[in-house]
C-alpha cells in the first residue's frame, strides 16, 4: 500500500517558488487507481515522486508503512515500484529480451520471456531479439514497456499516459492489455491517464488539477461527474476525457 | 605457448587450445605452430615476414585462426599476410592480437592483411585487439586491412577493440567490383588516455556494388578518437557509412563521413551520431532496480555487443 503525506513539489520560475504539487494525501490500496486531470495539473510530477525521480520539496512517501521519501529510484524499485514512461525509452544495442531480462532481476528463459510478449499482444517470435530502437512503433514500444512491468512483477506498477503517442489501433489493443492487467497483476495499478477507457477499468479515480486533489472516489461515482452527466468536475478535463 | 600467451590466445580469438582446422599462431614474433588443411594452405613468405594463405576455390565451411600474441615487452612486430580466397568459397577467418606488456618499453604489432576475394566467394573476417599488462609500456598496434573483392563477392569484416590498446591507427582500403557486397562491423572502447584512429576508404567500382560501414564506439576518461570513412562511388551502386559514438568524462571524439557520387548512378548515405548516455535511458534501467553503475554497464556493453 502506497501512502502520499502532504506531498508538495516546487520550482523555481523567474526568482519565484511554484508549486507543481500542494499538500497531495492520497492512499492507493486498490488493485487499479486511475489519476486523471487537466493538462499541466501535476499528473506525471506525481508518478515522478512517487518512482524517486523527483523528490519533494515537503511531504512523506510511505510504502507498507515504511518511508521511502529518501530513497533514489534504484531503492524504491528494488522496494516494489515499477514506473513505465509516458514516451518509452530507447536503447542501441538492447534488445527486448535484454529489457526484460533485465526487468525480471534474473536470467529467465526465451520461453518465459516470449510469454510476456505474447501477453501484451506480441508476436514473441518476431521481436524477442530485436534491439529497442527507431525500429520499434510507439504502440510497440509501450507494449514491451508493459511486458517489462509484467515480469517485474512488483507491488506498484506506476504507468504514465500509456496511451500518448499510439494510434486508435493500438490504443484499442492497449486497453485490452490493461483489461488483462487489471486481473492478473499481483498489487496495485496507479495509472495516469485521460481516457475514458482506461478510467472505466479503474476501481478509484484521483482527479488531480492546479496541484492539487480536486475529487477522488469510485468509478461509478467519478466518471458520471467526468462525462458531465451529473455535475461535471471540470469542463477542460471533460473534453480531453472524451 | 606459456601461460599468459595461452590467455592472451583466449581473448583474441576464444581459443582453450589448438584450433581445428587450418591454423598459424605467431607468439612474439615467430611462429608458434602452424596447420594446413587440403583445401587451406598456409606458407611463410620468403622475401619479409608472414605468411600466404591460399584458399582452394569451392571451400566451403572451413575457418583459419591467425592469432598473434606479444608478452614480451618492447617487441616490435610487423607481419605481411595475404588471403588469396578461391572463387565460391565460403569461409570464416579468425584473426587478432594480443599484446601482454608488463615492462616499460613499448610493444608493438604492425600488420598488413590484403584480401584477395574470389569470384562469388564468401568471407567472414574477424579481428579482435586486446591489451594488458601492469607495465608502464604503451600497447601498441597499427593494422592495414587491403580488400579486393571480384565479381558476386561477399565480405563481412567484423573488428573489435575493448581493452589495453593505447594506441591504434586502423586503415581499410577496399575496392569492390560487380555486385560485390562488403559489411563492415567496427566496435570500439578506449579509455584512459588511449588514442584510437579508424580510417576506412571504399571504392564502389562494379556495377551493383554495395558496401555498409557501421562503426560504434565508447570513449571514456581523456581517450580520443577519430573515424574517417571515405566511400567513392564510381558507377550504379550503394554505400553507407555509419559512426555512433558515446562520449564520457573528458573524452573527445571526432567522426568524419566523407561520400562522393562519381555516377549519376551511385547512392550514398552517411549518418554520424555522437553523444552523452541520455538520462532517461540510465534512469528507466534504474526504475528497473540497477545502480547508476550497473546502468552505465548495461547501455555500454549493449551498444557494442
Amino acid at each position: 500500500m502506497l501512502e502520499l503525506q502532504h506531498i508538495s513539489y516546487d520550482v523555481e520560475q523567474d526568482g519565484d517558488n511554484k508549486g507543481i504539487l500542494r499538500d497531495i494525501n492520497l492512499r492507493i490500496d486498490e488493485r487499479f487507481v486511475a489519476i486523471t486531470g487537466p493538462n499541466g495539473g501535476g499528473k506525471s510530477t506525481l508518478a515522478k515522486v512517487i518512482a524517486g525521480i523527483l523528490t519533494p520539496t515537503e511531504g512523506r512517501v510511505l510504502l507498507d508503512g515504511e518511508d521511502i521519501t529518501g530513497l533514489d529510484i534504484t531503492q524504491r524499485a528494488r522496494k516494489g515500484i515499477s514506473f513505465a514512461f509516458q514516451q518509452p525509452v530507447r536503447f542501441k544495442g538492447l534488445t527486448v529480451r535484454d529489457l526484460i531480462t533485465l526487468a525480471a532481476g534474473q536470467s529467465i528463459g526465451v520461453s518465459e520471456a516470449c510469454a510476456y510478449l505474447s501477453e501484451v499482444g506480441l508476436c514473441a517470435k518476431d521481436y524477442i531479439g530485436r534491439e529497442v530502437d527507431a525500429s520499434l512503433s510507439g504502440g510497440e514500444l509501450k507494449r514491451i514497456e508493459i511486458a517489462m512491468i509484467m515480469a517485474r512483477g512488483t507491488k506498484l506498477s506506476v504507468f504514465d499516459e500509456p496511451e500518448a503517442g499510439i494510434d486508435l489501433w493500438s490504443f484499442s489493443n492497449l486497453i485490452q492489455v490493461f483489461e488483462q492487467l487489471h486481473t492478473k497483476i499481483n498489487g496495485s495499478i496507479l495509472i495516469i491517464s485521460h481516457q475514458e477507457r482506461i478510467l472505466n477499468i479503474a476501481d478509484r479515480i484521483v482527479v488531480l488539477s492546479e496541484g492539487r486533489v480536486k475529487e477522488e472516489g469510485s468509478r461509478e461515482e467519478m466518471l458520471p461527474k467526468l462525462l458531465g452527466e451529473v455535475g461535471g468536475v471540470c469542463s477542460a478535463l471533460r473534453e480531453k476525457v472524451r | 605457448m606459456d601461460a599468459i600467451q595461452k590467455s592472451l590466445l583466449e581473448q583474441v580469438a576464444q581459443l582453450h587450445d589448438v584450433p581445428e582446422g587450418a591454423y598459424n599462431i605467431r607468439a612474439n614474433g615467430a611462429k608458434a605452430g602452424r596447420n594446413s588443411t587440403a583445401n587451406i594452405e598456409i606458407v611463410s613468405k620468403t622475401d619479409k615476414d608472414g605468411i600466404d594463405i591460399i584458399i582452394k576455390p569451392g571451400t566451403r565451411n572451413e575457418s583459419v585462426h591467425i592469432p598473434v600474441v606479444i608478452s614480451e615487452s618492447g617487441l616490435t612486430d610487423l607481419v605481411y599476410n595475404d588471403f588469396f580466397i578461391g572463387e565460391d568459397c565460403d569461409v570464416t577467418i579468425v584473426a587478432g592480437c594480443g599484446i601482454h606488456n608488463c615492462g616499460d618499453q613499448t610493444s608493438q604489432h604492425d600488420g598488413l592483411h590484403r584480401f584477395f576475394v574470389g569470384k562469388n566467394a564468401r568471407v567472414r573476417y574477424i579481428e579482435r585487439h586486446y591489451g594488458e599488462g601492469e607495465g608502464s609500456g604503451e600497447r601498441v598496434m597499427n593494422p592495414q586491412t587491403v580488400i579486393e573483392m571480384e565479381e558476386g563477392s561477399y565480405m563481412e569484416l567484423e573488428t573489435t577493440q575493448i581493452k589495453g590498446i593505447d594506441s591504434t591507427v586502423r586503415t581499410t582500403n577496399a575496392k569492390l567490383g560487380d555486385g560485390a557486397t562488403l559489411i563492415i562491423h567496427e566496435k570500439l572502447m578506449t579509455h584512459g588516455d588511449q588514442v584510437a584512429k579508424a580510417d576506412f576508404t571504399v571504392e564502389l567500382d562494379g556495377e551493383n556494388a554495395h558496401a555498409n560501414v557501421i562503426s560504434r564506439s565508447v570513449a571514456r576518461d581523456r581517450s580520443r578518437q577519430i573515424f574517417l570513412s571515405r566511400i567513392n562511388g564510381n558507377g550504379r551502386c550503394y554505400g553507407h557509412s555509419e559512426c555512433d559514438a558515446i562520449i564520457m568524462d573528458e573524452a573527445v571524439v571526432s567522426a568524419i563521413p566523407e561520400v562522393t557520387a562519381n555516377s549519376l548512378e551511385a547512392s550514398l548515405v552517411h549518418e554520424a551520431a555522437i553523444g552523452k548516455i541520455a538520462g532517461e535511458q540510465l534512469i528507466k534501467l534504474m526504475t528497473l532496480g540497477l545502480t547508476e553503475q550497473e546502468a552505465e554497464e548495461q547501455i555500454i556493453n549493449g551498444f557494442l555487443k
